[in-house]
């Protein structure tokens, strides 16, 4: 049998052991778990980010301009010297700044105006009828600038039971989603483990 | 200075990621690919950090002879350097350490994690769901629909319950999340102008 597979399904056990209470058996899954990932997205963020954005285009191509943002980046770890940690706002404030002007922009494309767009339907059948309806209900429900009385009230109202049908059907697709992944597990542990089931 | 200066230089970028969209002129494309990989190369030495604390904070505890639970930073920190050491000196290819670690300790362990969240979600929705009034009728009933369109004895005990829950997921729900999408798209325009503005400040810590 192999060996990863063995450790897996041994691992995978660790952690269904919580399921009876929290124990060293999983505390010690969980940690190896935890330092794995963390040593995995180091490697990754190494590998696919900076060498080729920042170690090839200093060292081979020449491109000397790459060495600010090397330097605004390491200005990070600044947060660890409390006398210069104020420093470390400065690549923040960029990262931000450039989060806030790119979001503008592509929200408003890819979301606000594709989501008005895909909603304008014609009234022809049922489905559409309740989707337009179920669109304007949850903004009436989300507009908190005039009391919710009248006709806002009775728009809000009907806007909950929507969000309830959102909730509700989100609710058992995640748990579906899960089931799924547990099903899978399972597979693992009684089919390539085990052997128990074709 | 100091406290004003991030804000100007938040001031600068955004408005430049904000008015190069508008600008399709070839200096303004080469400005705009050049200020991402900026970005990129800041935000991973940002999530450097991150790493480089979590090893402090462990290294800490496991550097203290007496401290409860020292054996798990300890299993951390060794996690932590195999990964490394096996990723970045032994190479990620096929038949490596390195991709070997990660197929049959992290992903599967990943995986169980979350299908562990399948009993919790269980355990949840039995003390949560009452069926107390109206809208929470529709919360229960649009969830029991789904849950039994997606497996097979849903089929078997009528062809309309998977038929409903396809009908539930891509009309009204499906509606409901373009109302919310909508809002979110609003508020993420409203607080990124505040941000460039300088009105938002939060993100720089302190008073």
């Amino acid at each position: 049998m192999d060996i990863g597979i063995t450790i897996a399904a041994i691992l995978t056990l660790a952690i269904y052991s919580f399921l009876y209470k929290d124990n060293p058996f999983y505390k010690t899954a969980e940690h190896i778990l935890l330092g794995v990932s963390v040593g995995y997205f180091v490697v990754i963020t190494i590998t696919n980010t900076l060498i080729p954005k920042l170690f090839i285009p200093i060292f081979i191509e020449g491109k000397l301009i790459y060495i600010i943002p090397g330097v605004l980046g390491l200005m990070m770890f600044l947060r660890f010297h409390r006398r210069s940690a104020q420093f470390s706002r400065i690549p923040l404030s960029i990262i931000i700044g450039v989060g806030a002007g790119a979001a503008i922009p592509a929200y408003m494309q890819a979301q606000l105006l594709a989501q008005i767009k895909a909603t304008m339907l014609p009234l022809t059948n049922l489905s559409n009828i309740i989707i337009i309806a179920a669109v304007l209900t949850v903004l009436v429900f989300f507009y908190f600038s005039r009391e919710h009385k009248g006709v806002m009230g009775f728009g809000a109202k009907a806007g909950i039971y929507f969000l309830m049908l959102f909730f509700g059907s989100t609710f058992g697709y995640t748990v579906m989603a899960r089931v799924s992944l547990l099903i899978g597990r399972m597979q693992f542990l009684l089919h390539n483990w085990l052997g128990l089931i074709n | 200075m100091l406290r004003k200066l991030p804000l100007y230089i938040c001031f600068v970028f955004g408005t430049f990621m904000l008015a190069q969209f508008f600008i399709p002129h070839p200096v303004s494309t080469a400005l705009y690919k050049m200020v991402l990989d900026w970005v990129q190369i800041i935000y991973a030495l940002s999530l450097l950090v991150g790493a480089a604390m979590l090893i402090k904070h462990h290294t800490l505890i496991a550097s203290k002879p007496v401290a409860k639970d020292r054996q798990y930073s300890l299993i951390v920190l060794f996690g932590i350097f195999i990964m490394i050491i096996t990723g970045l000196f032994f190479g990620r290819g096929n038949k490596t350490v390195f991709l070997w670690i990660f197929n049959n300790i992290q992903a599967p362990m990943q995986a169980t994690m979350f299908s562990l969240l399948s009993f919790f979600v269980a355990s949840a929705a039995y003390r949560g769901f009452r069926a107390r009034n109206a809208q929470s009728v529709f919360l229960l009933g649009a969830a029991i629909i789904v849950m039994l369109g997606k497996v097979p004895i849903g089929d078997m005990i009528t062809p309309y319950i998977p038929q409903s829950a396809d009908w539930l997921l891509n009309v009204p729900s499906m509606a409901a999340r373009r109302g919310i999408y909508i809002g979110i798209a609003l508020g993420t325009i409203a607080t990124s102008l505040r941000v460039i503005l300088g009105i938002e400040r939060t993100y720089l810590g302190g008073k």
